[in-house]
């Protein structure tokens, strides 16, 4: 198992947000986790990339627990994290935020190596690197701050909602390069509103309720729960 | 107005100018880091004018030679500040903003106290025999150039091309800017925020620190030596705009430009009438000073 969530709950200011959650990621899976506005999916991502901290539960990678610590070792331990609202470095060019991404790396080429991979991935990222990261479009946003998670060459992809505010037509290319990026050997945990779609390309999924999974299975077996197909699919 | 005296204004604002940027630009850098005002800052370089003069008296070199050892002991001072003030302050749950004010004012008040505790109160200044720049003039076609400020300038000019590539060329430089625009994000790359801060407070007294060791050249050293210049850095920091490394050097070179303006033109006693007069206009134009982005 490449990741193993067990019992994990965290709180804001007495606030449960997310409770007891336990939730596995097989290394080259791509697994998928959905649920309402507020069901605590963003807080799961958050506290296994160390940005938030648990209260109680366990999370471990690759064999090592990691809950507690803080997110640039987290980063360094394999995971990287494309939180929901980016996070870029807004006034840093396109080229400075991808090297940023590779900041951990000495050698030159494990520098430059992953940017080949990247640049194929997002070949119009290449047209705007000398751009401001904050001047490009929400879609072109969304492609930067992946593949500077993915300048960290990671074993673990965690996107949270990366099809928020995208213009439809680059929400396809994100979802291609999602399975591109597994393709390549990278496990991704992705969270997303657009159940079918992800759904789609997802092996297995989880579907939180106020902060618990409340259905877990293949990605068929969620598509086919009545649950799910009355409360997101409309059917 | 001869030339020959116009000519001497610039040169010695020029100079001073140049000192005054090199005060001023850790202090700048430090605010665009973290927006934090480090109101101890003109102590760090009082600190570092007492560090040249005891390497000069106790190890018997120049004050020239004992820069470097101010400059890696302000260093010290800076991530020390950081690790064991600032960091602390910065986790305050309420009032932020005065939190800090107060931690680093109280850090000023603290390092005031032990200095003038330790050398007491005296001014001193570096032996004339081992000083070998002390007091020389250079004159140049009328125009009359100290040498120690002469160095000071050519050495805060080789300071500023220094960290405009650290800022620029390194990836130290990108963690910094990277930190600068949202310290947290900087760990989703791996990066460190409070290794990046203690860095910067490091890097930001060192600066100061070589302005330091540069004034006790040619300046009396006592524990209060620091306020006026203390008060001349906020000022640079403001007109260049808080945060800008550019704008302190260029703010330090005008804030230099006047005073020598207002010295020839006014009474000695009106000397800074200058520099506040062209703060206020200035910021009268442009609240955000010449180069913010505030
Ligand atoms: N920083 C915070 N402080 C206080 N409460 C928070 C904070 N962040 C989230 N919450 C609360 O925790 C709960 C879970 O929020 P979370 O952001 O994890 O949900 P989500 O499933 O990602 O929702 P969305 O689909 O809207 O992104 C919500 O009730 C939310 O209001
Ligand atoms: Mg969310």
């Amino acid at each position: 198992m490449l990741l193993e969530v067990r019992d994990l709950t965290t709180a804001y200011q007495g606030l449960v947000a997310i409770h007891g959650i336990s939730l596995d990621v097989k290394a080259g899976e791509i697994v998928a986790v959905a649920g309402a506005n507020g069901a605590g999916k963003s807080t799961l991502l958050k506290t296994i990339a160390g940005a938030e901290r648990s209260r109680s539960g366990t999370v471990t990678f690759d064999g090592r627990r990691i809950e507690g610590e803080p997110g640039h070792l987290i980063t360094k331990a394999g995971i990287a994290y494309v939180p929901e609202n980016r996070r870029l470095f807004p006034r840093l060019s396109v080229r400075d935020n991808l090297r940023l991404g590779s900041y951990l790396f000495r050698g030159k080429a494990d520098r430059e190596e992953p940017l080949t991979g990247v640049f194929k991935l997002f070949p119009r990222l290449e047209e705007r690197l000398p751009q401001r990261a904050e001047t490009l479009s929400g879609g072109e946003q969304q492609m930067l701050a992946i593949s500077r998670a993915l300048m960290t060459r990671p074993r673990l992809l965690m996107l949270d909602e990366p099809s928020q505010g995208i213009a439809p037509k680059l929400v396809d290319e994100i979802f291609d390069a999602v399975v591109a990026i597994r393709e390549a050997g990278t496990t991704v945990l992705i969270v997303e509103q657009r159940l079918s779609e992800v759904l789609a390309i997802a092996d297995r999924g989880y579907v939180l309720q106020t902060g618990r999974v409340v259905i877990t299975g293949s990605a068929q077996e969620i598509l086919d729960h009545t649950d799910v197909r009355k409360a997101y699919l409309g059917v | 107005m001869t030339a020959q005296i116009f000519l001497q204004i610039v040169a010695s604002g020029l100079l001073m100018g140049l000192i005054y940027a090199l005060i001023a630009v850790g202090l700048s850098l430090i605010f665009g880091l973290m927006d934090v005002v480090n109101f101890a800052h003109g102590e760090f370089m009082m600190l570092a004018m007492y560090a040249v003069f005891g390497a000069v008296v106790i190890i018997g070199i120049d004050p020239l030679m004992a820069m470097p050892l101010a400059v890696a002991a302000l260093f010290v001072v800076g991530a020390t500040a950081y690790l064991g003030v600032v960091q602390h302050a910065m986790r305050a749950k309420a009032n932020i903003g005065m939190v800090q004010i107060f931690a680093t004012f109280g850090l000023a008040v603290l390092i005031r106290g032990v200095s003038q505790f330790l050398f007491t109160s005296d001014y001193r200044n570096v032996p004339a025999e081992r000083n070998l720049l002390g007091g020389k003039t250079i004159e140049l076609g009328g125009v009359f150039l100290p040498l120690p400020q002469l160095v000071g300038a050519g050495i805060s000019v080789l300071a500023f091309v220094g960290l405009w590539l650290l800022i620029t060329r390194t990836d130290f430089g990108k963690a910094l800017e990277a930190t600068r625009e949202d310290a947290g994000a900087v760990a989703l790359v791996g990066i460190d925020k409070n290794r990046v801060f203690t860095l910067g407070w490091g890097l930001g007294a060192s600066l100061v620190g070589l302005a330091g060791a540069i004034l006790a050249i040619f300046y009396y050293i006592h524990p209060d030596v620091a306020a006026p210049f203390a008060l001349i850095a906020y000022v640079t920091v403001a007109l260049g705009g808080f945060g800008s490394v550019f704008g302190a050097l260029v703010a330090g070179i005008m804030v230099g430009l006047a005073e020598a303006l207002t010295a020839t033109i006014l009474p000695p006693a009106l000397k800074s009438v200058g520099i506040y007069a062209l703060y206020l206009g200035v910021l009268f134009i442009r609240p955000k000073g010449l180069f913010g982005s505030l």
